[in-house]
């Protein structure tokens, strides 16, 4: 029905960020359409992934991927079979890494990156805790963009709780360094003292979290404060980037309730944000076979009538009573399988009209552990099946 | 020594995204209701998944009941915030709170762990306070939930005094303290849910002082064959067969047998993964295990037919 594929699409962009619910295949699909990207397209390709695998980053030959950008050896893409045209390069996202990269390129002097590296806030910010990781999956994004190195980069989203959130995290950060509360958390504390609005706050504040943690705060800002600048037009920047026409999103979904209601979310979301969704991916699709209706007839016959039909298979087939329950079992597995394909290709007619591209994934049956099987899942997407 | 699962008065319900992790949850606390238990379902991610398992609107903070002995409600760390202040410093409930919310909106994105204090801390008081006799805590998937569930000891590391100090101290000891506290992992026989969930369950044996209550394997395929039988599925395979197998059944054979090939193709790989988790994990640690459920889709219906499940699982 539609001229348009997945292959003509990440041909003509220089970003695909692939997004979607936590455990719909993510990842795998994202290396899977990077890796067939290099082999057919071309140029230079980076697969910028979040928390592979251990296998995944075995399948790039890679036995420690991290945050430095690593070329997948040829040797390992022509033991997978591909004659490549590209190179395909891969990384993965070490946020602690990225955020203390970040601070070391925008504060004023050496004191200034110990003083932050060392304050116990940010090391929560960047180590314990996940937030703020939608932003520095971003942003790291637009650094390795702005090398100019590659023609194409795939990136993983990391899981969020929030489909948005990686979106939305670029004016997040900006709001938070703008912020009204921040100028006054970070004034000196006489005038902040002499300012009667915030006198409440700060009673309650202090009472309930004790002026030492609330020092601790206002240092992190002081400090923070001396990268505000670069900080705030850095955060544009990318969000330019991630909005612009250079970027395609592709949204990854498994048919089944709670990531299809994040991905048409998602979907939505892109449309009021202007963007458009340029690919939905199916993923683990039961086979199409399962909703013939002959065959359906048939299962249901095997169910029902077992014994007969065994009788008339006669004795070739085994013994009757153990034939009768074979078939039985057949039968039965293939409507209760019809029951979740019916349903999945209920679902299927509702998304359709979405986006340019949707492309089904069927079931693989066995786990992809090598080059091999990822570019066998890409050669699915590239055909748009 | 083990303690029942239902026993316990505080189970937090974690998983990867996409393993049932909101049905498990859900079955754990309709299950718990059931057996006559006052019990409270909590959702924290705000995403209102609760509600359609037990078919009722949508949860706000303050519970609802949804059915005899169970009522739900969903997690909101502003109004947990506004309760707590209600109840340690006397604030009047309808005071002001306009620009104290946008100010609380800015610490909590700077200091990491008051949210997660503040989700933590209304449910450790529901229970401290024996409001119900169960709170099943439909929580943060696995990559968010150690953060939860060490933030008392975070934020004791970084608030030296104060009020939210001597908060975290019974907060904390009534997470470590296992005849009350759980942790339920929620995973499939696949690879990626596995691995997450072997690496999840050491992560909580280092990081917290959480007891892993039990690991509720989702969506089991049953064997199709024993015995003998899939030899003489293999025959009824071979064209000889299969050719006179359709004219008996009067019509296309080969999906149905194909059906019945992938199905057992499925079983086997995930049989294996299902291995690899058992062998990684210490063998106390109960496994539950929930066959995959042929529906149409997830409501009420799906909820009770995973609570039976677990109640055999458990020995009911």
């Amino acid at each position: 029905m539609t001229t348009q594929s997945l292959e003509r699409l990440l041909a003509a962009k220089e970003i695909a960020i692939f997004c979607g619910a936590g455990g719909v295949g993510k990842t795998t699909t994202a290396a899977a359409a990077a890796a067939m990207a290099a082999v057919s397209l071309g140029g230079k390709v980076l697969v910028l992934t979040v928390d592979p695998a251990r296998r995944l980053a075995d399948a790039l030959g890679m036995e420690e991927l991290g945050n430095a950008e690593v070329r997948v050896p040829d040797s390992v893409m022509k033991g997978a079979g591909a004659e490549p045209r590209g190179e395909l390069w891969a990384a993965m996202l070490d946020a602690k890494q990225s955020w203390d990269e970040l601070v070391r390129r925008h504060a004023p002097n050496p004191a200034t990156v110990k003083r932050i590296l060392e304050n116990p806030l940010y090391q929560n910010i960047s180590g314990r805790f996940a937030q703020g990781n939608e932003y520095i999956a971003m942003e790291r994004l637009y650094e390795i963009h702005r090398t100019g190195v590659y023609d194409l980069i795939v990136v993983d989203t990391p899981p969020t709780r929030h489909a948005l959130d990686f979106l939305e995290a670029p004016d997040r950060m900006a709001d938070f360094f703008s912020s009204r509360l921040l100028r006054w958390l970070t004034a000196p504390a006489r005038s902040r003292i002499l300012n009667l609005a915030s006198r409440p706050f700060y009673q309650v504040a202090d009472r309930i979290l004790g002026s030492q943690f609330l020092q601790d705060i206002a240092e992190f800002f002081l400090l923070f404060q001396t990268m505000f600048e670069g900080f705030v037009e850095r955060s544009q920047a990318v969000k330019r980037l991630v909005y612009g026409r250079r970027t395609a999103f592709v949204v990854v979904t498994a048919l089944e309730a709670t990531p299809l209601r994040e991905a048409e979310f998602f979907m939505d979301a892109l449309v009021k944000l202007g963007l458009h969704p340029g690919a939905l991916v199916l993923n683990k699709v039961l086979p199409e076979y399962l909703l013939d209706q002959g065959a359906t007839r048939v299962a249901e016959r095997l169910r029902a009538d077992g014994a007969a039909l065994a009788a008339e298979l006669g004795p070739d087939a085994g013994e009757p009573a153990a034939v009768t329950r074979v078939l039985r079992e057949v039968g039965e597995s293939f409507l209760n399988f019809g029951v979740v394909a019916k349903r999945e290709a209920e679902q299927r007619a509702e998304l359709a009209a979405r986006p340019d591209i949707v492309l089904a994934v069927p079931f693989f049956e066995t786990d992809i552990y090598d080059l091999a099987g990822l570019l066998r899942l890409g050669r699915v997407l590239w055909s748009g099946a | 020594m083990t303690v029942d699962l239902l026993d316990r008065r505080l189970l937090f319900v974690t998983g990867k995204g996409g393993v049932g992790k909101s049905t498990a949850a859900a079955a754990l606390a309709l299950l718990s209701a059931l057996k006559g238990r006052r019990t409270l379902a909590c959702e924290v991610d705000a995403k209102g998944d609760l509600a359609d398992f037990f078919e009722t609107s949508r949860p706000r903070f303050a519970p609802h009941k949804v059915t005899s002995n169970l009522w739900l409600m969903a997690m909101d760390t502003e109004a947990s915030l506004r309760e707590y202040l209600h109840l340690q410093l006397r604030l009047p409930t309808v005071a002001p709170l306009g620009p104290l919310a946008r100010a609380f909106d800015f610490v909590a994105t700077a200091a990491p762990g008051v949210r997660e204090i503040l989700t933590v801390g209304k449910i450790g008081w529901e229970v401290r306070e024996r409001h119900y006799d169960l709170v099943v805590v439909d929580a943060p998937a696995t990559g968010h939930i150690v953060g939860q569930l060490t933030a008392p000891q975070a934020i004791n590391d970084l608030v030296r005094v104060g009020q939210v100090r001597e908060q975290t101290g019974w907060l904390a000891d009534l997470l470590a303290d296992r005849a009350t506290t759980g942790l339920v992992v929620v995973t499939t026989p696949e690879e990626m849910p596995v691995n997450e969930t072997i690496e999840l369950v050491q992560r909580v044996r280092s990081e917290t002082r959480i007891d892993v209550a039990a690991i509720v394997v989702n969506r089991v395929l049953p064997e199709l064959f024993s015995g003998d039988d899939e030899a003489i599925f293999e025959r009824l395979s071979e064209p000889a067969l299969s050719d006179r197998l359709a004219d008996a059944a009067r019509g296309p054979v080969g999906p149905v047998l194909e059906a019945a090939r992938l199905a057992v193709t499925l079983r086997r790989t995930r049989a294996g993964h299902l291995d690899h988790l058992r062998q990684s994990l210490d063998p106390s640690v109960p496994l539950l295990y929930v066959p995959y459920l042929f529906t149409r889709g997830h409501g009420l219906r799906t909820t009770g037919q995973v609570a039976e499940a677990l109640s055999a699982e458990l020995g009911f």
